[in-house]
This record gives structure tokens, sequence and C-alpha cells, in this order.
């Protein structure tokens, strides 16, 4: 048991956007004031992104409190009242909130986020941490491992969904040495941010994933391929590495067998494509980018054409836990199919947003309103879109689909990797469909004439469309060519990169119909399809919108209403940021 | 091209050539490390220079034309140096939901630049990025490293005018020092 106070400050890239660091040298200085005995720790994102900075009060008594946006001032309060006096400050205390965010969640690849200190071995030691490993290198042959893998039926977090024993299964049984094992943290969906926080909040069981992985394919060197935009995910990585090899780990004859391996890092340097296997590898060889036609798979010819597994950060986070407590505890989990937890990122329109662990099967319903609060300032929810730019949009009609593989497919959208970005109804969705195609067509390789130009082609219509500018008929080229990049492109990108559209075209054809009928965006966010006047009776003639127009839209004497000459106005939307009487109305 | 622009023959002259030559050492022996020294190269000069790729290339014995078509496909890469201050609007999906195009035209407004260009008197660059995984706190702007959170187009203005206000201050404290 613990004999000391301890207090936890959430410093995960999140907690410290939020303040976190400020909070943190707060508590220090002030702990250090007063002289208390208190212990205090950093440790990872507990997922409650929407109320960060988080303080974590544990008494020795065993009560723990939480404390939420944590400013400075709240954090002199907490140690002034609370840790001096003993008297939890119960209006700053967010126990409620807390039972509602977590009240649906099983916290499998997150069981230590938030609650262990990152950057300390010894505290992923204490929570059982290095354990599967050991049970597998000394009691436990490679077989008997991918067994158990199999037994939890655990698929791909990274988006595809295949088994992962299965993958294991066939990359051992290759022929070619040495083999190689790849962890995939180049995690490009924007919007999306599960395997940045996992790195972040508990490096160590990715570490231990990794080599349950290596003993289990036979791999002596693996690599860590992370994005270039994650700068504490990869500082806490070298930390583990590094603890890991001092403490025998990591390096050779690990824990006296004969098992050997080395982990590297590999910094991403900004392509999406490269979250794809081939593109991965060819990245990892020092080359652009670029995809190439599978089959040969990666586990008979990858990484210098020797075999070579590619799981995800979250697929490795679950290994040491299912090794552990066996695969049938996790096949409990879910569905028949799609079995375990699985992590989502919230976010978008909604009250709670941030990391969320669930049983798949649940319903997206139950995500949005019961774990993430609803959508916030009382707005109606319009979609949610699924596996970011190679996902779909679900429609309110469809909310009770259960989050499994099979269902989420079958509405046009994907699992994917985990992103959730909830949408009410300011989201135009012919702008979302033109954001995601942006992206796509952005992020393209080049390599396939279909993706390269049809994604363009595509992105050309929607502009049109978003500019009023499109005639009726292209909604149906629009749908040909989006079914025509899908078949004719060679890697993932390209064949999911239609899915927005595709959706949304299915769901919302009647907000792209008013867009080209009408010439009207009903969510107001297409600007040249708005047209801002002055409410005559609401104006007081204050004239700052006239000052802040840039075309000298705006007229009108002081004191008295003005106008806008729709002939002068370019929609910048100046003047309805600018007016404080609600006087600019958008149409 | 074949007189050459006086420009570039400053740039020649002032590329560290030594610890050019230092970071081609550190991975020398091992395979691939092309992407890995063009990041430690930009992290060192702030941005990779077309000299140091045609000296890169002679170094590692590949094509220059290899290593510009990695260094333009990869997004982290620059070929121009940037601002003292990057402005870096988040575009994820978040971020856009939450009104990141608004950001954009404020910035742009403000300092007459578009994405990916910076100011002629070298002080800000704006740059339009995919996503920094603070989604939660959507729409974000990054300066130095760090993450503005909540941002309207009222709050980026007041970001660049406080910026701009610091630059000025230390400005007039060389300029005093310089007196003395």
């Amino acid at each position: 048991m613990q004999e000391k106070t301890v207090v936890k400050v959430g410093m995960s890239t999140c907690g410290i956007a939020a303040g976190g660091r400020k909070t943190f040298a707060t508590l220090e200085r002030e702990i250090a004031k007063h002289g208390l005995d208190v212990e205090l720790r950093q440790t990872g994102c507990i997922g409650m992104c929407y109320i960060e900075p988080l303080v974590e009060v544990h008494s020795p008594a065993g009560e723990t409190y939480y404390y939420g946006a944590v400013t400075e001032e709240k954090a002199a309060l907490i140690v002034q009242e609370h840790l001096l006096k003993n008297e939890p400050q119960e209006e700053l205390l967010i126990s409620r909130e807390k039972g509602n965010v977590f009240s649906k969640q099983v916290r499998v690849a997150l069981r230590n986020c938030g609650d262990i200190d990152p950057e300390s071995i010894a505290d992923y030691r204490r929570k059982g941490g290095y354990e599967a490993l050991r049970k597998a290198l000394l009691e436990m042959s490679p077989e008997q491992v991918i067994e158990q893998m199999l037994a939890s039926g655990l698929r791909g977090r990274g988006g595809a969904g295949f088994l992962t024993g299965l993958k294991w299964r066939f990359t051992r049984a290759a022929k070619g040495q040495p083999k190689y094992l790849v962890c995939n943290a180049d995690e490009g969906d924007p919007g999306a941010f599960m395997d940045r926080s996992i790195i972040e909040g508990d490096p160590h069981a990715v570490l231990e994933g990794m080599l349950l992985a290596a003993y289990a394919i036979g791999a002596s060197a693996g690599y860590v391929y992370v994005r270039a935009e994650y700068p504490l995910a990869i500082v806490r990585l070298e930390k583990a590495i590094e603890a890991a090899r001092e403490a025998g780990f990591l390096g050779e004859d690990i824990l006296g067998t004969d098992f050997n391996f080395i982990i590297k890092i590999k910094k991403g340097a900004g392509a999406f494509v490269c979250g794809e296997e081939t593109a991965l590898l060819a990245s990892l060889e020092g080359e652009r980018g670029m995809p190439r036609l599978k089959p040969p798979f990666p586990a008979e010819q990858g990484l210098w054409k020797k075999p070579t597994c590619i799981n995800n950060v979250e697929t490795f986070a679950n290994v040491p836990w299912i090794i552990l407590n066996g695969g049938d505890k996790f096949k409990a989990y879910g569905t028949e199919k799609s079995s375990g937890t699985k992590v989502f990122a919230l976010a978008g329109k909604i009250s709670r947003g941030g990391l969320i662990e669930v049983p798949m099967g649940i319903s997206l319903r139950e995500i949005v309103y019961e774990v993430g609060g609803g959508i916030p300032g009382g707005k109606k929810f319009k979609g949610i879109q699924l596996g970011g730019p190679s996902g779909g949009c679900v429609p309110e009609s469809l909310l009770d689909t259960p989050v499994d593989y099979e269902s989420i497919v079958k509405t046009g959208a994907i699992v994917g990797s985990g992103g959730m970005i909830v949408m009410d109804e300011t989201t135009c969705m012919v702008d979302m469909a033109r954001f995601f195609l942006n992206f796509a067509q952005n992020e393209s390789c080049g390599k396939c004439t279909h993706c390269r130009i049809g994604t363009k082609r595509m992105l050309e219509i929607l502009v049109r469309i978003t500019e009023g500018k499109a005639a009726l008929d292209e909604l149906d080229l629009l749908q040909e060519l989006a079914l025509e990049v899908k078949e004719g492109s060679l890697c993932g990108l390209g064949q999911t990169a239609p899915n927005p559209v595709l959706t949304t075209l299915k769901y919302f054809r009647e907000e792209y119909e008013t867009h080209l009928r009408e010439r009207k965006c009903p969510a107001k966010v297409c600007r040249e399809l708005l047209t801002y006047t002055i409410d005559a009776a609401a104006c007081t003639g204050c004239g700052l919108c006239t000052r802040r127009c840039p075309t000298a839209a705006v007229s009108g004497e002081k004191k008295e209403a003005h106008t806008i000459s729709q002939e002068l106005c370019v929609r910048c939307g100046n003047c309805f940021d600018a007016c404080k009487f609600n006087a600019v109305l958008v149409e | 091209m074949a007189a050459g622009c006086a420009c570039q023959a400053a740039e020649e002259k002032t590329l560290p050539y030594a610890q050019l030559d230092e970071v081609i050492a550190k991975y020398r022996g091992e395979a691939a490390a092309i992407i890995t020294i063009l990041q430690d190269v930009q992290e060192l000069l702030g941005y990779i220079p077309k000299q140091s790729i045609a000296y890169l290339a002679e170094k590692l014995h590949v094509s220059p034309a290899k290593i510009y078509g990695i260094v333009t496909f990869y997004a982290q890469f620059r070929l121009a140096p940037v601002g003292k201050y990057n402005l870096m609007v988040c575009e994820g999906t978040a971020c856009h939901v939450n009104g990141a195009k608004a950001l954009t035209r404020a910035i742009s407004e403000e300092l007459d630049i578009a994405g990916g260009e910076t100011t002629q008197d070298g002080l800000f660059t704006m740059e339009r990025v995919a996503c920094v995984g603070c989604c939660s706190l959507a729409p974000v702007v990054v300066v130095d490293g760090e993450a503005h959170a909540n941002m309207t187009p009222a709050r980026v203005r007041r970001l660049i005018g406080q910026l701009r206000e610091k630059e000025q201050r230390s400005q007039g404290a060389q300029a005093a020092k310089e007196v003395l």
C-alpha cells in the first residue's frame, strides 16, 4: 500500500496544450512551499481531453479524487485546501463526470494510460508489466503465443482488421532470414490520436507487445515508424527503449533465454500514404513512400525483401494483456467476429471529446450520447464520420448500428483506425466531402492514374458545387468517378478515398441538391452561397462592421442602420464576426 | 542557370559543410538513412537548401534527383527557410469542423500571405498542417511548439499582435544596447 499522498497530472500532448505544464509547476512549487510530503507524478492521457488539465489525488487511505480543468489558481487551491487541510474541494471535483464517461468503457489497450508514469519502467512493472514476456519466453513456445492470439480473435487495429494471429503465423511460416517486425505508428488520419496517446501514456506496453510478436514470428530486429509530428511520443519511446534495454528486456539473451531483439525508431516525414504497409516499407528503405502490388505480402517479402510483420500501435498494446490473461478473456468482450475492445478518438461537435475504449458491438448512439455526452449547445446531431478520409459518414437514422467491422462496412463507412468526428447541423456535408477529398488528393502518391487524376476531377466538381457553379447532372458524374477511382487504384488510399463522397451522396443527397438547385448552403458553411444582410431593427450604427469590411461593402451614417452592397460583398464574414448586436444576418 | 544568381552563390558560401559531414558520418554504414539524414539537415538549417542536395548526393553516392524526389515527396521537408514564428494552423478534421478555415483567412488577411508563405520581413510563416492530434481542443494553432487551443479569428489576430509587439520590444532593446 502507498504510504503518502500521490498527486498525478495528465501530461500528454493534449494535457500540455491545455496548460498541464503550468499546473504541474504550480503544484510542485506550492507543495515545496508548504513542505508537504506528497509524491507528485506525471501521467499519460486518461482520455478526458475536454476537461484537461486533469489532476488526480490519491490519499494513503485509498481514496481517489479527480479534478478537471485545473488552472494555476485551482492548483494552488487544491494544495492549500485538499493537501494541507485535507478538505477536498467538492465543487471542483469531476467524479460524476468521470462516472458518466467511464461507465461504458473497458480498458485493455489503455489499461495504464492516465494511471502510470509513462517515463518510469518501475511503474509499468508494478502494474504487471513485462510479466507477459516472462510468461511467454519461459513457459510458452512461439506457436503457443500465436495460438493465444488466434483464440483472442484480435484483428489489426490499424484499419484493415486482419486477424493478428494469422498474420503472425504467416510470417513465422515464411522462408527467409532475418525476419523483421514493424510497428506502424504513422497515425495519419486527421482527427485520430489513439496511437499518439498510447505511446505517450504507456510506451512499454507497445514495446512488450512488439517483443511478444518478435518471439512469436522469430524476428530479431524491429522498427517503430512514428510520425515526426509527435515529438513527445518519440521522446517517451526513446526513453522507454533505453530503460527496457537497461533492464534486460531488449538486447541479447533476454531473460536468460537465447531470444535477442532490438528496436529502432524511424521518424516518418509526413506522408499519409505511408500508413499503407508497402508504402511504409518503401519509406523505411529510404525511398519515396509509394505502395506496390500485393502479393507478395510483406509476410513473405517485406523489408529488404525479407519476411516482415507490420502491426499497429494499438494492436501491440493489447498483446501483453492477452498473453497474460489468455485469448479467451479478450474474446469474451465484443462480438463473435469483432472481439475485444477498441479505442476511439471522439472529437468534433461533442460535449465530452477525448479518448475512449469500448467493447466492440456497442452502438454508435451509446458512444455519442452516453460516453460522449451528446452535442453541445443544444444543437442537433447530423452525422458521424468513422475512419477518417478513408471512411464514411453515418447519419442519425443509423445511429443504432453496432460498432463492429462488418456492420460498419454495411453503412459504407469503415471502423478504420478509430477516429470518430461528430457533426451537427452547422456542418455542411458537401463541405466535409470536399474536405476529405482535398486531403486524399493532396496525399495521393501519384502512382495510379485513377487516384491521382480521378480524385482531382472529383474535387473540382465538389468545389464547383460548394461555389454554386455546378450543373445538376454533375452528381451522377461524381458518383461514376468515385466508383472508378475505387476500382482503379492499387492501394487502400485510392480504394477508400471516394468513401466520404459516396456516403454523403447516399445519406445527404438533398443537401447536395439544395446547393445545386437553390444555390444555398443549409448549414451556412459554403461562403460563395451565403448572403449577408443587416437587420435594420437590430443595427445600432456603431460602425464596427464598416471598419472591418475589406471591400467597403458596408455603408451607413453613424448611429443609423447600415446596409451591405451585395455587388461589393466578398462574403468574408468579418462583419458577422464583428457585430456585437447580432444585427448581421446570414442566409 | 549557368551564371547562377547571387543568392545561390551566397548560400553556397554559408553552408556549414563541416556540420553536414558530421550528420553524414553519424549514419555511415546504416542502410537507407537518406530520410533520416535529411531530417537532421533540416533540423540543423531550418530547411533543405538546394545546394545541400547536390552536396549530400555527392557524399552519399546517389543522384541529386533521387534526393530531390524524396524532399518533394514528404510534407515535412521545406526548400525555403521559414519565418521566425511559424504559425501552424491545424486543418485536421476536428479543427475543420470547428472553424479552422476562418483562422487561415484571418492570418492571410493580417499578414498578407497564403499557406506555406513567409512575410517579407521574415517574421511569420503560415503553415497549414494536417493534424497535430489535439482534436479535443480544436481549432488549434501551434507556434513554437506551443498549442493554442480553441482559437477564433479574433484570438489569432491578437496572437499575431502580441508576437509583433514582442519582436518590436526585443528590437528596441537591441538598438538601445547598441547605442550604449
